[in-house]
């Protein structure tokens, strides 16, 4: 049986001296997974997915085991299978191979990439307009609305200044965007919307869009904002955890009480203005509640159907920290989470779970995919004073500050820094199969898990990589039926 | 090989090394993942182009 399979090598290979016998590849060009019955393979490079039977499955393991030797695999196989069967598999394989479509090499990783360009492109703006908030949240990052700072509101003059920057930074590119952040944005929704009206005219006298998006805890949601959001098209992003008593816990007022009841209130009512559109609501997990996506379907039970539940920010010594929760736990949420989706949307009700959205045919290209955010480059925050943090994460933390919307950024060296972080220039994602759909991490995170923003964030990564298996795994559920993509 | 059982099935082939060269026109969406803000990969973002 081994010499069938050699001899069907050196067949498909037209005998050429290509590594006969062997078919390798390095860690993270290949991954492979099960989930809800499917074998499914990646191949990393190419961004190739195939769907494969036990046979094909059992031989990548054994090839696995006998570092790519395929006499040695397939003779481990022979007690289980044919040699006929074995032999069909490695001329798929092989087919495969010649195509392009598996066990393809990373091309970049022996090229040198670009080094910092002298041009700065802004392209993207978190706007700052408020470090001051209603609430108390006890996980906010933000130290509850002031970065450990002076609670502030941005005044309008900063507010164009950095418009100004934006546009005038971002070069050719026709699309710039602008959040609103805070703190609680809608505490200066007189300058929001100033800011959206001047932002539009300027961009429309230079050419360009400029995508406007809010963020909010949704409790001074009313007619007058509710008008304006939709009026404009922003997008908006409403605060709420799930479960009455896990947002609670974590989302009070200033005096203490929960603050789920009225701010399901008024997202509701906004929502029910935009049917099937523009909104997704924002919920944070944490230790306290590693069920999650029983959150998540609470928030289906309300009629959202646009959601997304993320991991919460955290120090490790918090008592929410999901440090304290074993990695596995949250792995395994999220199956579970797969399956609710898997079953809603069989049953004609369909939840969209933001992470679990990958586009595969009008996907990124590869230079997009290397940088990830681009924050401390293209991406950048700014406070109500003026300053430039590379992004809301950042904000407050001196050593970080990049300049000023009067004198755009000032620290070059620093902004180049960022601008080099890529998945090559980080050693442990370099071989990580997820690289070009993670992008490289959160830098936020790196930097204060990992000690370093070359670093990575440990759980961030694992949960990241099983955020990606779940919606592979979904998207081939839907395509196992269905022509080649 | 006719008739035989198939036992790897493609369903994507989106071939993503052309895009070295055909890419980088910046116009995309900017993506964030931490967990703030809606945040994504740029796996969940979308090519402006296509």
């Amino acid at each position: 049986m081994g010499q069938a399979v050699s001899a069907l090598v050196i067949k498909m290979q037209g005998g050429s001296g290509l590594d006969q016998g062997h078919l390798v590849w390095q860690p993270g060009d290949l991954h492979r997974f099960r989930q809800g019955g499917l074998n499914i393979v990646l191949d990393v490079n190419s961004g190739s997915i195939h769907l494969v039977d036990e046979i094909a499955w059992e031989f990548l393991g054994a090839l696995e085991k006998e570092a790519g030797n395929m006499e040695l695999a397939s003779r481990a196989l022979g007690k289980d299978y044919s040699p006929a069967e074995i032999s069909h598999v490695v001329a798929e394989l092989l087919q495969l191979k010649s195509e392009g479509t598996l066990f393809s090499q990373d091309d970049l990783a022996a090229h040198s990439l670009p080094a910092a360009s002298e041009t700065q492109v802004i392209k993207a703006l978190c706007l700052h307009v408020a470090h001051d908030c209603n609430l108390r949240c006890r996980y906010c990052f933000a130290g509850t609305g002031p970065f450990g700072h002076d609670r502030s509101l941005m005044s309008f003059e900063t507010g164009r200044a950095a418009i100004d920057l934006l546009l005038q930074a971002s070069g050719q590119r026709p699309t710039c965007e602008i959040d609103f952040f805070g703190g609680e944005p809608l505490l200066n929704f007189t300058v929001v919307r100033r800011l959206v009206a001047y932002g539009k005219k300027e961009a429309a006298r230079l050419g360009k869009t400029i995508r406007f998006t809010l963020t909010t805890n949704g409790l001074l949601l009313n007619n007058e904002t509710n008008e304006f959001l939709n009026q404009e098209g922003m997008q908006v992003v409403l605060s709420l955890d799930g479960r009455p008593e896990v947002h609670d816990r974590h989302r009070p007022f200033p005096g203490g009480q929960g603050s789920y009841k009225p701010a399901l209130a008024k997202i509701r009512d906004f929502v029910a203005l935009r049917p099937g559109g523009n909104y997704y609501i924002r919920g944070t997990f944490s230790a306290h509640n590693p069920d999650f996506s029983r959150d998540v379907l609470h928030l289906a039970g309300l009629g959202f159907n646009r959601i997304s539940v993320e991991p919460v920010v955290a120090g490790p010594k918090e008592d929410y920290a999901l440090d304290r929760v074993e990695p596995a736990v949250l792995e395994k949420e999220y199956e579970v989470l797969a399956e609710v989706c898997l079953e809603r949307k069989r049953q004609g009700h369909p939840i969209n779970f933001f992470h679990f959205n990958l586009e595969l045919l009008k996907a990124p290209c590869l230079p997009r995919r290397l940088a990830g955010c681009g924050a401390g480059n293209e991406y950048l925050a700014v406070t109500p004073a003026g300053s430039l943090y590379p992004c809301h994460q950042f904000v407050g933390q001196e050593k970080f500050l990049l300049g000023d919307v009067g004198r755009g950024v000032t620290n070059i060296s620093l902004r180049n820094h960022f601008q080099e972080l890529n998945v090559y220039t980080r050693r442990d994602c370099r071989s990580c199969w997820a690289r070009f759909y993670c992008g490289g991490g959160c830098h936020a995170n790196n930097f204060s898990h990992g000690g370093g923003l070359e670093e990575i964030y440990l759980l961030g990564c694992r949960l990241q990589k099983k955020r990606l298996e779940c919606a592979i795994y979904l998207q081939a559920q839907e395509l196992a039926g269905e022509p080649v993509i | 090989m006719s008739g035989k059982i198939v036992h790897i099935k493609t369903i994507v082939k989106p071939d993503l090394k052309t895009t070295l060269a055909t890419g980088g026109c910046g116009s995309c969406q900017t993506s964030c993942q931490s967990a703030c803000k809606t945040s994504c990969t740029v796996g969940n973002q979308v090519c402006e182009k296509k």
